[in-house]
């Protein structure tokens, strides 16, 4: 092994995503796998962009019956309201309860903006085999993984709500149908954000052809 | 002692090519290009990583069985539990979503945990459980999926609604899912796979070099 510049695949070498270990490839087409773990190598994941813009315009479908609809239904003796995810969040703040109303703006509303944003800027930005700021785009990418999770957080609230029903209080607390559109997007936009290969970003600044 | 060259890691995220280099204890190295966390040297990995997830196991079905909280509610107080809740959210036609809670709460964390026990107790004593490979790639794959910080966020997001309407007691549980949190996280700071396959490595007698080619 003499010089080691450059991409590891304009080198014929392969990484494997599950132990790291550095093995060659020569046969491009045949099925490899990593001798050390046995996990399938590839040098690129495979149908990255097809797999990640499928799993994105579905989650873009699903974002909007997720804050049309209804995500909660509270009612007691006094009062009775239908809560879409916004107003939930305005309900919150004009009650005076400012700091859970800001932790779950963040959660419920700019986290998923923020991931179907990120996403599509990236995969629009790879598919033009774009080489400018890659190390802001791979940064991005690093946020949407990190941050992702933490639009379940409605979710969960929705639930350990729900479970009011069952203890035969007045009070009844009903989880409506955006929940589960809301819960897809979430779903369907962490699979996104695996599919998709930041190692792609880095492609176009190698002179060598990556296969 | 330098036999071998340094073996060669290519970055997950950029993928380019680099030599491993020695780090001290607690130290990150990062891609040259790209900025990301290419490995750490944690010190006693495997220890603490058991101590934690052993402990975290406890924590966890304590967890699970007593309420989160309770309500009064005329004139008594009735407890939550995670699976009363996710029972209830069952029955009212929202299946797939209990599912996704029932998943992301109770199945991949308790699967995480009891994997890192079974790989992780033998390799301390130099031995290799049966089926490792298998283990350790469908951990990397369900590791996204268990959330229990998120649901310890959510779970205080809903005790403050609750405090509007109702009286609410805290319960054993929710004191259990702030310790889990807190040990779920340690056990994640301070497990390394890079020093697992090193040490898988070492028991199967393989060297530095083996895979070097």
């Amino acid at each position: 092994m003499g010089q080691i510049t450059g991409n590891a695949a304009g080198q014929g070498l392969c990484s494997c995503h599950v132990c790291s270990l550095v093995c060659r490839r020569s046969e491009l087409s045949a099925v490899a796998h990593c001798p050390r773990c046995g996990a399938f190598l590839h040098f690129r994941k495979p149908g990255s962009i097809a797999r990640c813009w499928s799993l994105l315009i579905a989650a873009y479908i699903l974002y909007i019956p997720a804050n049309f609809l209804t995500m909660m239904e509270t009612g007691s003796l006094f009062s009775y309201r239908k809560d879409t995810i916004i107003s939930g969040v305005v309900h919150l703040w004009r009650t005076g309860s400012w700091g859970i109303a800001v932790v779950v703006f963040v959660a419920s509303i700019t986290i998923p903006l923020l991931k179907l944003i990120s996403l599509t800027l990236l995969l629009v930005s790879v598919q033009r085999r774009s080489r400018r700021h890659p190390r802001q785009r791979t940064r991005l990418y690093r946020l949407v993984e990190l941050v992702g999770r933490w639009s379940m957080l409605d979710i969960y609230v929705v639930t350990l709500l729900a479970a009011l029903v069952q203890m035969g209080s007045l009070a009844t607390v009903k989880a409506g149908p955006a929940a589960i559109a809301f819960g897809a997007v979430v779903v369907l936009t962490m699979f996104a954000s695996m599919q998709f290969d930041p190692r792609l970003i880095w492609d176009p600044l190698q002179k060598e052809r990556t296969p | 002692m330098v036999l071998f060259p340094a073996p060669l890691i290519a970055c997950h995220d950029c993928d380019l090519l680099q030599r491993e280099i020695p780090l001290k204890p607690g130290c990150a190295a990062t891609c040259g290009r790209c900025g990301a966390v290419l490995y750490r040297n944690a010190t006693d990995s495997i220890d603490r990583t058991l101590a934690y997830t052993l402990s975290a196991a406890v924590v966890f079905m304590v967890a699970n069985v007593y309420p989160i909280f309770s309500i009064e509610v005329q004139g008594s107080f009735t407890g939550i539990n995670l699976m009363g809740a996710v029972r209830s959210l069952w029955n009212q036609e929202m299946q797939a979503v209990s599912t996704v809670v029932l998943i992301t709460t109770v199945i991949v964390p308790a699967m995480e945990m009891f994997t890192m026990v079974y790989l992780l107790l033998p390799l301390k004593f130099l031995r290799v459980a049966p089926g490792h490979t298998h283990l350790l790639r469908l951990m990397r794959m369900a590791r996204p999926w268990g959330m229990i910080e998120v649901f310890m966020l959510g779970v205080l997001v809903s005790l403050v609604k609750l405090t509007g309407s109702f009286k609410v007691l805290p319960g054993v549980a929710l004191w259990s899912f702030g310790v889990l949190t807190l040990l779920l996280a340690a056990a994640a700071a301070s497990f390394s796979s890079r020093d697992v396959w090193a040490r898988l490595d070492r028991v199967h007698g393989r060297g530095v070099g083996a895979w070097v080619r």
